[in-house]
Formats: structure tokens, sequence, C-alpha cells
């Protein structure tokens, strides 16, 4: 969210594409995107795909969605239902259809509408003609035939040219928004610089796609949408998605630091692209070890920040499970590191394309022992790249592994960025040893701070303060292997105060939206951020007793949560898993909560979080009915 | 300054806690010896470890160390190796550490040739958890998890490494002091990954178990110690050569005073005759010992630098990243 939250809504539109694994659906959604944040919109995405790279064309499983949000904001999640779907096959259109809202323009590439591409999808009846869009503005478009005919002077074989015909429904998209076609060529021209064919073809495409637009409109067959600007505060802007925010928070905290960034990783859905994007920043002190397995990954990591690097390593919630016993092995060394889980459905394999956010406990509690560590969640595409900051920060004033939680849909997800200043960020402090300790230097290595038990950072290649450190359990005041019965009790409280004095450092909770007390209180953690903010928002215009607040210190929670939570009569906690943040609240603040748990590996929609908490609050106040709120209330 | 140390400065406080008679005693005693003499610097000396009794090494060698988890030392080392790649760094392992659950990250540190020197304490049997049979034991080993003798195939360690891409294989005695110290030497000195094995007697769940080629009265009739360009004898006054069979492709045991034009000389750089030697077993053939196999390559840790886009430095800012793609500005 980086739209500054001052106005209504002015009016948005929540556009759909959706068509097979390999028709381009999520580049033409990202070139919308750009498009759109040049133009001034607000706007925030969300890329559907399915878990197969290219499942067997025109099948439901196959269908690969983009949905944006755009308008005058703030715009905070993707939106509910979109009142604008294009199709490219009739599985897109099946799939999409239970979540488009009433009277949603359809856009649908006849082509595709053959007796087979309708029996892949599974319908019995052509969907056209048997009812099942009455109540929607279908519009039939021939796209692949009008995009084939369109580049045939260029002299592409027949799959080359059936792939131009994302740019085409795109040329025909921007003309319905009014947009530029200017950055989208600028686009095209870049990337396929050295093929010119291709880059030909799909220039001709996406302009003959806008003129068909404009020519059709004469029939008044096309409708054309006016989406308001939205209101930015000033400044320098940019588009940016999850997986990049973090990953230039993580090159941030090795200028911050001053210190180089080692990240190692093995490649999963869907964190991989934290691993691609960092590949692309090595001028910015960041090397890439792509490991043989999770576990290597995260030993690599440990390595690394043994030798003085920030040692990071990412991963998803079934890569996470097999680092655990190396993460232990970081608490117990207290070294740094960074262990960033893009959380996904599950369990084991689970749903790897989806988002959840089930891997709470994992973070929380997942580990052999009595083995604890700070934990802290981003909330936004944005957000990320503070809370990769905070996490480094953490991790090397306290010499402790540091959870980051995202998700499979912040990961990918977009939304304009207005650009961080580096100059109000700290420099971040390394704990530093003199060369010629005082005492033993076993004992000096691990001699740690009063206030943060992290202890001083000592790294191979400085002359005279060889030490060993590992697994086993040390002395609390030589760091030399003690098996002492007294002594493991202190350092286990040790370990457990460390992470409890990181709520020293860390703000208090804030209140997102509503005022600090009242009857319901909705708390989230993570993605779900848009949603439950606009949500409270919608119901706060009618109701000032409901406020949304969101954590992103998981653990330690901030030292004022439980006042916080206290002077609301109801606290309402939405999340997508069973009820883990709801376990965590009770266990740590012993407060009572009404879950809300979503795991469809969908994200929440405002509406289903509006008439849930709305049913809590005429609970709490006793009333018997409470006001309806509909979605796209003036949107 | 380092070059006036003495195996005594290698040598930290800790008491020692292997089982009195260990093998381990004697490798530690020629390492520290070893970093004495090639007067190695403490501060850019790392021992790194898994988990098992070779695996305690580190804490008693006064240079950094790293007691890791089960496993995985060559990959916490892969990691230090790339922050710091001026640091000459040892991985300790044991057969079943670096074969069982750790064979994984052995096999990668060696395809990848990163520089670290990989010691691979060979006791054939899993001694911290009072010895079950490991990967390397033999079958029919009688052990507390196979009192009815093991039946699972072993797995050779010189082979496995030659099979993962190893170009340097070294092999050695743990009370053998000059050969130890030679091959150590080697590993040492090579540019890139080195993999050593070293057969340590464990005295009490495998005592003996290397007796028939490392025992004192075995050790001229089956040890042949390889040296690149020399003829591949042994026995007493070099009486025995290794001939090439055409026939049966294989090694075989000749007279090498008679048929000496036909002892096969020793080529480290020839992964053929490297797996023929590393096959070998006693008593049916001599044990080869020293640096079987060594040829020359990019190191990974090279290679990472020169493909990094800037040698792993900082060049550019955080400030300029955040623009590096379409901006507009809101006035």
């Amino acid at each position: 969210m980086s739209a500054q939250h001052q106005e209504l809504h002015e009016s948005s539109v929540v556009v759909r594409f959706a068509g097979d694994s390999g028709d381009g659906v999520q580049l033409m959604g990202t070139q919308f995107v750009s498009a759109t944040a040049l133009a001034g919109s607000d706007f925030a995405t969300f890329p559907d795909y399915p878990a197969e790279i290219r499942a067997p064309a025109g099948t439901t499983f196959g269908v690969s969605a983009y949905q944006i949000n755009l308008g005058a904001g703030p715009i905070t999640t993707a939106g509910d239902a979109p009142q604008m779907l294009v199709a490219f096959n009739p599985a897109a259109l099946k799939v999409s259809l239970p979540l488009i809202a009433d009277g949603a323009a359809i856009i649908v590439n006849t082509t595709s509408f053959t007796k087979r591409g309708l029996s892949k999808a599974g319908y019995d009846e052509d969907p056209r003609s048997d009812g099942s869009l009455d109540g929607y503005q279908l519009i039939e478009v021939d796209v692949t035939r009008l995009t084939l005919e369109t580049v045939k002077p260029f002299g592409l074989s027949k799959s080359d040219a059936g792939r131009c015909k994302n740019f085409w429904a795109l040329g025909l998209v921007q003309w319905m928004f009014g947009l530029s076609l200017e950055a989208i060529e600028h686009w095209i021209n870049t990337k396929f610089a050295r093929k010119e064919s291709v880059r030909e073809a799909n220039l001709a495409a996406l302009r003959a796609g806008n003129a068909y637009g404009e020519t059709a409109a004469l029939a008044a067959a096309v409708p054309q949408l006016d989406v308001r600007k939205a209101r930015f505060e000033p400044g320098e802007y940019r588009g940016v998605r999850g997986g990049e925010a973090l990953a230039l928070g993580l090159a941030a905290s090795g200028e911050l630091a001053d210190r180089p960034i080692v990240f190692c990783s093995y490649p999963i859905t869907p964190a991989s692209p934290l691993l691609h994007q960092l590949a692309r920043l090595g001028k910015l002190g960041v090397g890439v070890f792509q490991a043989e397995d999770e576990i290597a990954a995260v030993c690599a990591a440990i390595g690394a920040s043994f030798g003085g690097a920030i040692g990071v390593t990412s991963s998803s919630g079934p890569g996470i499970a097999l680092k655990t016993e190396a993460i232990g092995l970081a608490i117990n060394a207290e070294l740094p590191l960074l262990v960033i889980d893009s959380q996904r459905g599950g369990p084991s394999t689970g749903l790897p394309t989806k988002t959840e956010q089930s891997d709470l406990y994992q973070a929380v509690y997942g580990r052999n022992a009595d083995a604890p560590l700070p934990v802290v969640a981003a909330r936004s595409p944005s957000d990320c790249f503070d809370v990769a900051i905070e996490a480094a920060r953490i991790a090397l004033r306290h010499m402790t592994p540091v959870f980051v939680l995202t998700d499979g849909y912040l990961a990918n997800a977009a939304e304009p960025w207005l650009i961080p200043d580096m100059n109000v960020y700290e420099p971040i402090e390394v704990n530093k040893l003199a060369s010629k300790p005082a005492k033993d230097v076993q004992t000096a290595v691990f001699e740690r701070d009063p206030k943060t038990f992290g202890r001083p950072w000592v790294s191979p290649g400085m002359p005279g303060l060889m030490h060993r450190i590992g697994g086993l359990e040390k002395d609390i005041q030589t760091g030399h292997i003690s098996y002492e019965a007294e002594n493991h009790q202190a350092m286990s409280q040790l370990r457990a105060d460390k992470v409890r004095s990181v709520a020293q450092f860390i703000p208090d909770q804030d209140v997102a939206v509503g005022p600090a007390q009242g009857a319901v209180a909705v708390v989230g953690w993570g993605s779900t951020y848009g949603a439950l903010y606009q949500a409270v928002r919608r119901i706060a215009r009618l109701n000032d007793c409901v406020s949304h607040i969101h954590i992103r210190h998981i653990n330690p929670f901030p030292r004022n949560l439980g006042d916080l939570l206290g002077r609301f009569e109801r606290i309402v906690v939405p999340e997508m898993n069973m009820g883990q943040l709801s376990t965590l609240l009770r266990d740590k603040l012993g407060v009572q909560v009404v879950p809300f748990n979503k795991v469809t590996g969908q994200p929440f929609l405002i509406q289903e979080v509006v008439d849930f908490v709305l049913d809590q609050l005429a609970d709490v106040t006793g009333e018997e009915s409470r006001p309806r709120i509909v979605s796209g209330e003036p949107q | 300054m380092s070059a006036q140390l003495t195996a005594r400065d290698y040598t930290t406080s800790q008491e020692v806690r292997w089982c009195p008679g260990c093998g381990d005693y004697a490798i530690l005693k020629t390492m520290t010896r070893f970093l004495a003499d090639v007067g190695a610097e403490r501060e850019n000396t790392v021992f790194i470890s898994g988990i098992g009794c070779s695996s305690r090494f580190p804490y008693y060698v006064e240079t950094y160390g790293f007691h890791t988890i089960h496993g995985r030392a060559p990959a916490v080392a892969t990691g230090l190796k790339l922050a710091n790649p001026e640091l000459d760094i040892w991985v300790v392992t044991g057969d079943g550490d670096g074969l069982s659950i750790g064979a994984n990250h052995l096999l990668h540190a060696l395809r990848r040739n990163i520089s670290l020197k990989i010691l691979l304490f060979n006791n054939e049997i899993y001694g911290l958890t009072k010895g079950q049979y490991s990967p390397t034991s033999r079958i029919g080993t009688k052990s507390p998890s196979s009192p009815g003798g093991s039946f699972d195939a072993p797995v050779s360690p010189g082979l496995y490494a030659l099979g993962s891409g190893a170009r340097f294989i070294a092999r050695a005695i743990d009370v053998d002091r000059n050969g130890l110290a030679g091959v150590l030497a080697a590993a040492h000195r090579y540019e890139g990954g080195a993999f050593v094995e070293i057969f340590q007697n464990c005295i009490v769940y495998n005592e003996d178990v290397f007796e028939s080629f490392a025992g004192r009265e075995h050790a001229v009739e089956r040890q042949v110690h390889v040296r690149h360009g020399e003829p591949l004898v042994f026995a007493a006054d070099n009486s025995k050569g290794l001939r090439f069979d055409t026939a049966t492709m294989a090694l075989e045991v000749i007279d090498a005073h008679e048929r000496a034009d036909e002892v096969l000389v020793h080529d480290e750089t020839n992964a053929t005759l490297a797996q023929l030697l590393l096959a070998m077993e006693a008593p049916e053939m001599p044990v080869a010992l020293g640096v079987v196999y060594r040829v020359e390559d990019e190191t990974f840790e090279s290679a990472f630098y020169d493909n990094h886009p800037t040698r792993f430095k900082r060049t550019g800012t955080v400030a300029d990243a955040l623009r590096n793609t379409n901006t507009w500005t809101v006035t």
C-alpha cells in the first residue's frame, strides 16, 4: 500500500485476464499494469496461475489468470469481483465466471470456442447460446483469427504468430481504458530488439487490437471506461512486486550494514522469484548461490554469516521444514541469518501456486527444543522492502536468525510505490570486538550485550580472535562446550530473553483504521492487510467502533499489543489458515479471539470480511439486524 | 610470525574426548604438526565438521572452527568459502556423516570443485551412536542394529568421490604419520577441492577392521604408495608391481623385477587408472595410498567471482537500483 490513505474511493475497476498457461496472460497483465501506472492510476494485482508450466491446452486446470484493480484508490487489494473479463478460451471463461461481478463485460476469444474447445473445458453446450451469460455484457471477438491475419506479413511460424494474440487483446483493452500504447511499444522494442520479425509482429498486433476498438466502437459494441487518476502523495513512483521489493530490501540491508549479502537458495514455488531478482543485483554486493537442496542452502547461508556476510536463505513451507535443524544451529551458534518464507498452501506439496498463511506455527514454534527466534511479516508488496531491512537489523543487533514471512500472493502481486529515500534509513550497526580482547578469546566472543543479548560478530580472517562455535550447548560465560545442568537452564533462559528483548527495539503496535478502543478489533498479519483495511474502512463509514490492527512483529509482539487488544470487546482474527495467529494471541497474550479462517488458496474478498465483521459487531452490540454494506460502493 | 609456531600453538586448551587409543588422536597430532610445519596462518584457517566422533576435531585445533550439524559441513563450508575465498578451509567428516546423511553435500562439493580440503575419517562404523554399521561397513558386520550381520552393500569412499567428479583424491592411514602428512601437504597445496580418505581405527566398535593392510605385518605386502610418474610397485625390495591386464580390463599383481617393463607407471591425471587403483581391496590386492588422482581445473569460488558482474564488490547504490525501472513523478 503506497498511496496515501487520504481519500475515499472515487472509482476503480477490476479487470481479469484469463487464458491458457501458454497464452501470455501474465505478460499481458504486467504490461497493462505498467501502462495504468504511467497514466496515474493506483493499482493492485493478483497473478493466479496453475502449478503446471504448460498444462494441456484448453483445460480448466491449465487456466492462468491475472487480476488487476485499478483506479483512483487507495487500492489495497486486487478487487473482489472483476467487472471486466478477457477470456481467451472456454476453460478460462468457465473458471472465471463464478468470480466476476453481475453485469460484467466479458470479452471472449471466439476463435477458441470450437466444439473441441468447449468439450475440453467440460461444456456440453456453448455458454454463449445457452443463456448462462445472460446478465453479462458479452463481447465476442475473433482474437486469434484477427491476430493471425495481422501478423501474416511478418512470416512467423503459426505458433509464433498465434502467440501475438495477447498483445492484440492488450491493444484492445488499452483502447477501452483510453491508455497510451507508448510504454508497451517501448517494452516490445527492447525485449525483441534482436528479433525483428517477432518485434514487428507484436507491435502490429498491439496496434491492430487498438484500432479494432476504435472501429468496433462505432457499432457501440465495446465499452469505453474512464478510470480516474489516483491522488498520490507527490514524489517519484515505480511499480513493484513483492519479490522485487524484498530483493531490493535485502540489498539495502547489505548497504546499510556495509556487508555483502550471500543469498543461498534452492528453487521452489513461489519463492523462486526472489532468487531470480537477487541474481540480477550483483552490483549491490549480492552474491547468489543456488544450492543442491534446501538444507545446503540454509547451511551455506550460515557459513556465509560465520564469514561475516549477511547470510540469507529463502524457500516456501516444505523447504523451510527441511531447513529447520540448521536454523536451530544458527540460534545455538548465535549467528545472524535471514530465513525468508514465501508461504503457500499445504501441508506437504499442497497447493504450490496458491497463497496461504499457514507457516506461522512453523516460524514461531517449528523447531526441535526451545528454539525461539524473531518473526516479522510483510503486509504488502512494497512493505517487503522495509520488512527485509527490519529483519536484518534485528538479526545483526541480536545475533539471531530472523524469519521473514511473505506469501505467494505478496511475492507476485504488484502496486505503485513511492520510491523510498535511502537517506532516511539508519545504518545497521554491527557488533564488534577489539582485536585484542582482555579476556580469553572464546569468552570474549560470547560476551553478550546486556540489552540485546547479541554477541560480537567475529569471523575467520580476523587476527587473534580464533574461536570455535557449534551446535553443542556451551558455557554461558566461557563459550566452551558445557553439559552442566544449571548452565543449560541459564542458556535456555538467555535464548528466550534474547528474543523477548527485541520488543524493546520495535515500535508500538499502531491501529491501521479506526479508534484505539471500541467494540471490535479486526486483527491480521501479512498479506491480508489490503482486504482487512478496505473492509474496516467500509464499515467505519457507518460505525466508528470497529478498528483494524495489523501486526508486523509476530514474535515478539509489540509491547503494547496486549493492552491495545484489551480495549476492544471482541477481537476478530481473519487469516488464510486454520487459526494460527489466533493461537498465538491466546498463547502469548491470553486474549480470547474469534477466528475467521479461509484456506481456499485465494486471498480474502473485502466483502466476506465485511460480512463476517458485521455479524460479530451485531453480536457484540446486541443488535438483531445489521446494516447491509455491499461491495462496489462508489467503485 | 606464524613461521615460529609449533604444533602446540595449534592446539586448544580443550580436553580431548576421544576414546583412549582412537585413531583420531594420531590424525590430530599429525595435523597440528603439519600446520606448524607449513606455518599455516591460524586466523585464516578454519576447521568445519558435522556430527560424529571425527567431527569433534575443530574443538581441538587453535584456528577458527565450526562444529555444525550432521552431514552438512560441506554446505556450511561452501557458504564460508564464498563469503571469504582467502580462507583455508578443512572439512572433517566421517563415513556416516559424509557418506550417509551428508553424501549429497559431499557429492556436490566435489563436483563443484570448491576449494575445501575434505578429510573423511573412515572407520566403517558409527562410533558416537554406539556401534551401528555404517555405509562403509562390510557385509556381515555385526553391530547392535545388525546382530545377525549387516546386509547393506558398502560404498567405497574413493570411488564415490571419483564418481562425484572430485579432481583430487588421496588416501592415508591414521597412524602412518609420514603418509598422512604427505597427503595433507598435497591437499593443502592443491588449488581446488581435495578429498582425502583416512583409514581410521575405531578401537571400541570396529577394532582392527583395516588390519589386513594397515597392520604392521601386512603393511609392506598390502600397501602400494602411489607417486605420480613412478612405477606402481610395492612389497619388499619393490618386488611386486601392478599391471593392466587388457584381457580382463583389470589390474593384476606381477613380479616387478622379472617383468619390470610391464609395470604400470602412476599417472595421477588418469581417471581410469584412479578408478582401478581405488577399487583395489586387501587381502586380494594391495590398497592404494597417497595421491591417487589429481587434475587441474577451475575452482568454484573463482568461477563464482569471475561470473559475478562486479566480482562480488558493491559498486552500485540501492538508490539507483530503485529507479532502474519505469518511474513516474507525481507533483
